[in-house]
């Protein structure tokens, strides 16, 4: 899809959202919504509670332009299963008539690695036909920054403060594109805003498929991750070339790594970009300790994820 | 109409109504005491006997939810949970009727943990009693059955757009074999017609948004909206009451008074209890003892000027709780049927609690009531316990 | 707030039936630096339009773009990602 093109439509968030400047989801919402636009798709979102959410659909104002649905913050892909079984039915019936209407979920990481996994497993299971987006800024940002099981090992939050006996999170994330995998979707993928085409054909992808469909999306937080906003895609590009997040795809099981850097930047790199590391930027056997555990862990996922991409070449 | 006269349990009736109407969605979770109603409702769906799309959820908590995102799509959509399912689900019971989606739940009621019970009581229906859902409760399997249409056309009519619930009691009419009335498929499901919902999510032409952030300045209103909806409901489901009532040829009402004209005393109660009461209330008779009964078919909203007018003048009233309210000054229907009454002279309004986890209501225990309260002359709001060990 | 409807004006169930009207609640002023756009250097790219958070770019008749200040909150990404330098970020006055 040739992205001139892609930006002429008019489609996405209508100005006067709430959403704070620079925020990754809105990008997101934005280019998701394009995409299907351009595809032909006419588009039924059900949004998880989150920033998204609460700063889109302020009464009496929304920045929608599509049906959408906010049920409650853990439900969203339960909510989804029964428009779509909605769809189906009167479909059947006659009652309704179109059939390139296509559903999504848009999820941050609280409402899909932590509040809301049940209910997205439990719809994937099911084989409802829907994409799940989540939108990753590995943290609850919406009440204020506090840890989610997406916040990355060492990063300061709200609810891991840096303090004297305990700085920062303790323990490494949880990988959510995995456990999509182990649902045997037919597409899986993560993604950046920072890879554009690349990002825009996996949405592409995830609208065809016939079956449910997840991408995992890096949604860069200037507010939460401390960084100015216009550094938005340094940051983003930055998480890939560290192999922080790898940028790859499961189609039908069969793993596709998309990206890999010619040389990989240590994850100092991405450290020293974003204030929620700070403690972490000076150079102590302490901070030396933390850092290679963080390296450790990232470089084992990404030759994990190379290792399963290797099988199928 | 012609009827059929056949042996169902409450919960087949439940399954055999929702047959009828053929809902285009429904979404459950199995639980006891609820499960009868799931597993037969599955088996039409298996046979082709409806259209329904049968979402085989992985939690109640997902099957309300599924609920809404069906309801809002425009689809007639129906479910059913017991208790801890019940109380799973509350944070998005509360929303379907906020977002006036007019979803029909069959309630198989079930003590609330802890410790578990699987066994009748009302604790888990009076958890929700202030979520918003039209309430009806059932004697037997065939107030089952009718409930079950007069509640999708209440839900569905324009006035109200509220979910209803149908409460009957766990094991004692879900697992009875009893008889009953039943409408051909054909007439019953003309009975309640085809939804034609006034806004639906897959109407992308028209697109809305549906559960916005709503703050201070609006909440309120959208607040009042529902509370006009409920009083819309007492006098929407009255309308649907007497259509049905005449198409099947049984008199329903919002309540039912039993031998209530000349009573002095009068239990009050809902669900099977009152087939129990009927009994004591003929037994009293025959000893001479003035009493009577009034059940309650309609619980939310609260029928209390029909309260008021009937037992407005008796001299004494029991009601029956079939759930606890710790702390509160007596059961949940026990502060209704007293609100109704209040600032009239007359009626000392005593209440009991009794039956909680599924403990039996015997006869013995209707008698020993009017046995305990024959002489009281307080009006004190004091919480009685029958059946319970010493 | 007492201008505001009440409850029997409103449509039921907390529903918003204008889709996108947020674009009635202007943002701009939440802005600290403002994005100023060189006409002659823009080419018409568009891929700050696909990146603005706010969707708050326009396509002008020319090809080229210019930005909605009524909503533009200042964030400095299309500066950022524009391949020619054709957008500054300017200091609010």
């Amino acid at each position: 899809m040739n992205l001139k093109e892609l930006a002429t439509i008019d489609a996405g968030l209508a100005p006067g959202h709430r959403l704070c400047p620079g925020c990754g989801a809105a990008i997101i919402a934005n280019i998701v919504q394009r995409v299907a636009r351009a595809k032909g798709y006419e588009l039924v979102v059900a949004n998880a509670t989150g920033c998204l959410e609460v700063a889109t659909t302020i009464y009496p104002y929304t920045s929608w332009r599509i049906p959408w649905i906010h049920n409650a913050f853990e439900n969203a892909a339960a909510t989804i299963s029964g428009v779509e079984s909605a769809y189906k039915v009167l479909k059947k019936k006659g009652r309704v008539k179109k059939d390139n209407i296509r559903f999504v979920v848009f999820g941050g990481d609280g409402g899909s690695y932590d509040i809301g996994l049940q209910s997205m497993s439990g719809a994937f299971e099911r084989r409802h036909k829907f994409l799940y987006i989540v939108y990753d800024n590995e943290a609850y940002m919406n009440t204020g920054i506090q840890r989610s099981s997406a916040t990355p090992l060492g990063a300061w939050t709200t609810t891991t403060p840096i303090g004297s006996a305990h700085r920062g999170k303790e323990v490494e994330r949880k990988d959510l594109t995995m456990i999509a995998v182990a649902h045997r979707l037919p597409y899986v993928a993560q993604a950046s805003i920072a890879f554009l085409p690349d990002l825009v054909r996996k949405i592409e992808k995830a609208l065809d498929v016939d079956g449910p469909s997840f991408i995992n999306i890096l949604s860069t937080c200037p507010r939460g991750w401390y960084f100015d906003p216009a550094d938005t895609l340094k940051v983003a590009r930055m998480a890939v070339e560290t192999n922080f997040w790898p940028l790859f795809e499961v189609v039908n099981g069969r793993f596709i790594l998309n990206y890999e850097p010619k040389e990989r930047k240590p994850i100092t790199e991405w450290i020293k970009l974003q204030g929620r590391y700070k403690h972490l930027w000076e150079d102590t056997p302490q901070n030396r300790e933390i850092i290679a555990r963080i390296q450790r862990d990232i470089d084992e996922r990404f030759n994990y994820i190379k290792r399963l991409a290797s099988l199928h070449e | 109409m012609k009827q059929k006269r056949i042996g169902l349990t409450g919960a087949h009736a439940a399954a055999l109504a929702m047959k009828q109407i053929n809902p285009d969605v429904v979404a459950a979770y199995p639980i006891t005491p609820q499960t009868p109603i799931m597993e037969r409702f599955a088996e039409y769906v298996a046979n082709g006997k409806v259209d329904t799309e049968l979402i085989r959820v992985e939690s109640e908590h997902s099957a309300m939810s599924a609920c809404i995102g069906s309801s809002a799509a425009g689809a007639r959509t129906m479910t059913a949970t017991s208790a801890n399912g019940l109380a799973l689900m509350t944070e998005i019971v509360y929303i379907a009727p906020s977002y006036r989606l007019p979803i029909v739940m069959n309630l198989v009621n079930r003590a609330l943990s802890g410790p578990i019970n699987i066994h009748c009581d009302h604790s888990d229906a009076m958890l929700v009693r202030d979520s918003g859902w039209v309430m009806l409760f059932s004697e037997n399997a065939q107030e089952v059955y009718d409930n079950n249409f007069i509640a999708l056309r209440t839900a569905e009519d324009s006035r109200v757009l509220l979910p209803v619930m149908i409460n009957q009691d766990g094991f004692i009419t879900s697992h009875s074999l009893e008889t009953l009335e039943v409408g051909e498929d054909k007439e019953m499901h003309e009975f309640v017609g085809e939804y034609n919902p006034r806004y639906s999510l897959l109407d992308t032409d028209n697109p809305h948004t549906l559960g916005p952030l709503d703050l201070y300045d609006y909440y309120f209103e959208h607040k009042r909206q529902q509370a006009e909806a409920m009083m819309h409901a007492d006098r929407v489901i009255r309308e649907y009451m007497k259509q049905y009532s005449e198409l099947v040829n049984r008199p329903i009402d919002v309540v039912e008074p039993y031998r209530l004209d000349d009573a002095e005393f009068v239990y009050v109660a809902m669900n099977s209890t009152a087939g129990t009461l009927r009994v004591v209330v003929d037994m009293l008779r025959d000893k001479g003892v003035r009493a009577g009964l009034l059940k309650i078919r309609l619980y939310r909203p609260f029928p209390w000027r029909d309260v008021k007018s009937l037992l407005g003048d008796k001299h004494k009233i029991v009601v029956l709780d079939r759930a606890l309210s710790p702390g509160a000054t007596g059961g949940a229907l026990y502060q209704d049927v007293r609100s109704s009454l209040y600032g009239l002279s007359t009626p000392i309004v005593a209440g009991y609690v009794y039956g909680l986890g599924g403990r039996e209501f015997t006869e013995e225990q209707g008698l020993r009531i009017y046995e305990e309260l024959r002489d009281l002359d307080d009006n004190e709001p004091f919480q009685r316990f029958m059946g319970v060990r010493e | 707030m007492s201008n505001e409807k009440g409850w029997k004006e409103l449509p039921i169930g907390g529903r918003i039936l204008n889709p996108g009207n947020s674009k009635e609640f202007k943002t701009g002023d939440w802005r600290s630096k403002k994005p100023v756009v060189d006409k002659s250097k823009c080419t018409g790219c568009l891929l700050c339009r696909l990146y603005c958070p706010e969707n708050a770019i326009h396509i002008d008749k020319d090809g080229k773009i210019s930005i909605d200040y009524d909503h533009c909150k200042g964030c400095g990404i299309c500066s950022s990602v524009c391949p020619v330098k054709a957008i500054k970020m300017e200091e609010e006055k």
